[in-house]
């Protein structure tokens, strides 16, 4: 799309936000008519709804700013080894107890995100991370809330609460793996911080949530990260979400739908 | 979306009590006059027991209908095509379950819990729309249930809005203001495929002869079948008859398919003389086939909703039980 150094990063830091946001909306998107209770159901089809907003929103700034495809051709075209999502977003949603851990570990980090790129030298994205921002707070106020209900309810949904957390740790420190050229880059023209400070803040502003719902964090020193979407390797998972998400779409990608 | 084909569930007289049966007949005079005055029924006011185990089936069987109904549709959020469409579709599915929630609250009110309703559901002793009972199979599918389902199901909703229970009306009104939303939604994508490529326009028109059975089923069984509906149209528990609702339908969305140079599976379909739709009886037998439990998807949408139930069963349990609090394990 572009050669200039600085702009193939911009690329990379808003594809990899974007990618996430689509992904992971759309395995929230899957639990609507399957929730634990129609509440939830109604919860996590609005959050859905959210994340995608939020994805089209990043893929217009590139469209509008950086020359990349209009968003639909961007977000339902691409090659599977050109999506920057890490592979937290990438599983399927399996049981309620899982679910709630990913919102909970990517909300937190989301939030931080947006809450930094809002004071970022690209001005293209201060507003939309405003906004953002503001949408995800619901996001991490709903994970809060039924983490440590579920976690004070007795001992079924304790241990599962505690096992979704052991087994989505290691993944979650794949959102923050680096990609140190185009990394560097960014944090010289203080677009963004760097996932490792990204990194720190979330590990403190996750830890009273996990605290308070009495649940083990595992070891963020020893944990080794899930690590490979931000280099474009990805799950089994991610081909057949990308066959079905697009399955339409590729029918007639010229055509007006 | 829930269509107007409720129909009237004999009382079981051997399973009923004196009292019962017999509504103390002053109380029933009063009650019937109020209704006549155009007046609300609201939950601790008296009412027959009849009338309350009519409407609570009738509440029971839209809010089943608004939940099963997210799911033929649910699957193709995934697949919409383009941010456009994919936004509205969840938006959409979104508010079908909303509404279903809207609905159990106002049933709740004539004493049957959500759970038990649900429970019902599971078992097959609860109905629901038939027109969930067939696969969505492409996108086109889902753009023929957005336009023209979502149509007949305002045109029975908005009818049902002024009847005399008042918080199923007062539900009705929201679900009515949202569902408006919804028809605009799904007659936009029905007509970007209808003027759209011939692949586009070939696939709306498949839709369309396969729904056509199930939109004419919608309603409900012809009025000459209907032999307890009189009861409840005078009670405002049923509105409109089936076969007025359909013609309706017919007379306000008939004309706007063929505009698009669709055709509709009937030879026999055209307007009359005196302004009535004439049409081919669909399969009647069918229909009380699908309803019974032997459509192409009853017992696919079922397992999809009993395995919500099972899996969510550990859920539910834990929001009953906050107070069994853990203690701070050793680290």
């Amino acid at each position: 799309m572009q050669t200039n150094p600085l702009q193939q990063a911009i690329t990379y830091l808003l594809t990899k936000m974007a990618d996430d946001a689509l992904i992971l909306g759309h395995r929230n998107s899957e639990w609507t008519g399957l929730g634990p209770i129609m509440e939830e159901d109604i919860a996590f089809s609005s959050m859905a709804q959210d994340k995608i907003g939020h994805a089209l929103g990043l893929y217009s700034i590139l469209h509008e700013t950086y020359h990349a495809p209009d968003p639909d051709q961007y977000a339902f075209l691409r090659e599977e080894k050109d999506y920057l999502c890490c592979h937290l977003v990438e599983l399927p949603i399996g049981e309620y107890d899982f679910s709630l851990m990913r919102h909970f570990l990517f909300d937190h980090a989301d939030a931080l995100r947006y809450e930094f790129m809002e004071k970022s030298s690209l001005e293209a994205l201060r507003p939309l991370s405003k906004k953002l921002k503001g949408e995800i707070k619901y996001h991490t106020l709903h994970a809060n809330a039924w983490l440590t209900q579920l976690c004070s309810a007795g001992d079924e949904s304790y241990a599962r609460m505690q096992s979704a957390l052991d087994y989505c740790f290691p993944l979650a420190l794949g959102m923050f793996e680096r990609r140190e050229e185009m990394e560097d880059r960014l944090m010289d023209e203080k677009i963004y911080p760097g996932e490792e400070q990204l990194k720190e803040a979330w590990l403190e502003r996750i830890y009273p949530i996990l605290v308070k719902s009495s649940l083990n964090l595992p070891d963020p020193v020893n944990t080794s990260p899930i690590n490979g979407g931000r280099h474009g390797y990805h799950t089994q998972h991610l081909q057949p979400l990308l066959n079905e998400m697009s399955a339409v779409f590729r029918l007639d990608p010229t055509a007006k739908w | 979306m829930y269509g107007g084909g409720y129909i009237f569930d004999e009382p079981n007289r051997r399973q009923l009590k004196d009292e019962q049966q017999h509504d103390d007949p002053e109380k029933l005079l009063e009650f019937e006059a109020r209704i006549t005055s155009g007046a609300k029924i609201e939950p601790g006011d008296w009412m027959p027991v009849e009338y309350r185990r009519q409407l609570t089936r009738l509440i029971e069987q839209h809010a089943h209908s608004e939940v099963m109904g997210a799911l033929p549709e649910g699957t193709w959020i995934t697949r919409a095509p383009g941010f456009k469409r994919k936004l509205a579709l969840i938006a959409k599915v979104q508010d079908e379950v909303g509404h279903g929630q809207l609905l159990y609250n106002a049933a709740e009110t004539l004493g049957k819990r959500r759970e038990t309703m649900i429970n019902d559901l599971l078992s097959g002793k609860s109905k629901y729309s038939n027109v969930f009972n067939y696969p969505a199979e492409t996108w086109a599918d889902v753009t023929v249930i957005g336009f023209l389902i979502d149509a007949a199901a305002i045109v029975n909703q908005v009818a049902n809005a002024k009847g005399s229970y008042g918080p199923y009306c007062r539900a009705l009104e929201r679900i009515c203001y949202e569902e408006s939303f919804h028809l605009k939604q799904g007659h936009d994508a029905f007509i970007e495929l209808a003027t759209g490529t011939k692949m586009q326009r070939d696939m709306v028109q498949d839709a369309l002869n396969r729904w056509w059975q199930p939109i004419m089923h919608f309603f409900g069984p012809p009025d000459k079948n209907s032999v307890h509906s009189e009861k409840l149209m005078q009670w405002k528990v049923k509105m409109a008859s089936n076969d007025d609702m359909r013609n309706q339908f017919l007379d306000a969305y008939v004309p706007k398919i063929w505009e698009l140079g669709m055709t509709l599976p009937d030879a026999n379909l055209q307007k009359n003389s005196e302004g009535r739709w004439g049409y081919s009886d669909p399969d009647w037998d069918l229909f009380f086939k699908v309803i019974n439990g032997d459509g192409p998807c009853n017992s696919e949408r079922i397992k999809v909703r009993k395995w919500a139930e099972e899996s969510g069963r550990w859920v539910r349990q834990a929001l009953m039980n906050s107070a069994n609090a853990k203690v701070l394990p050793v680290a």
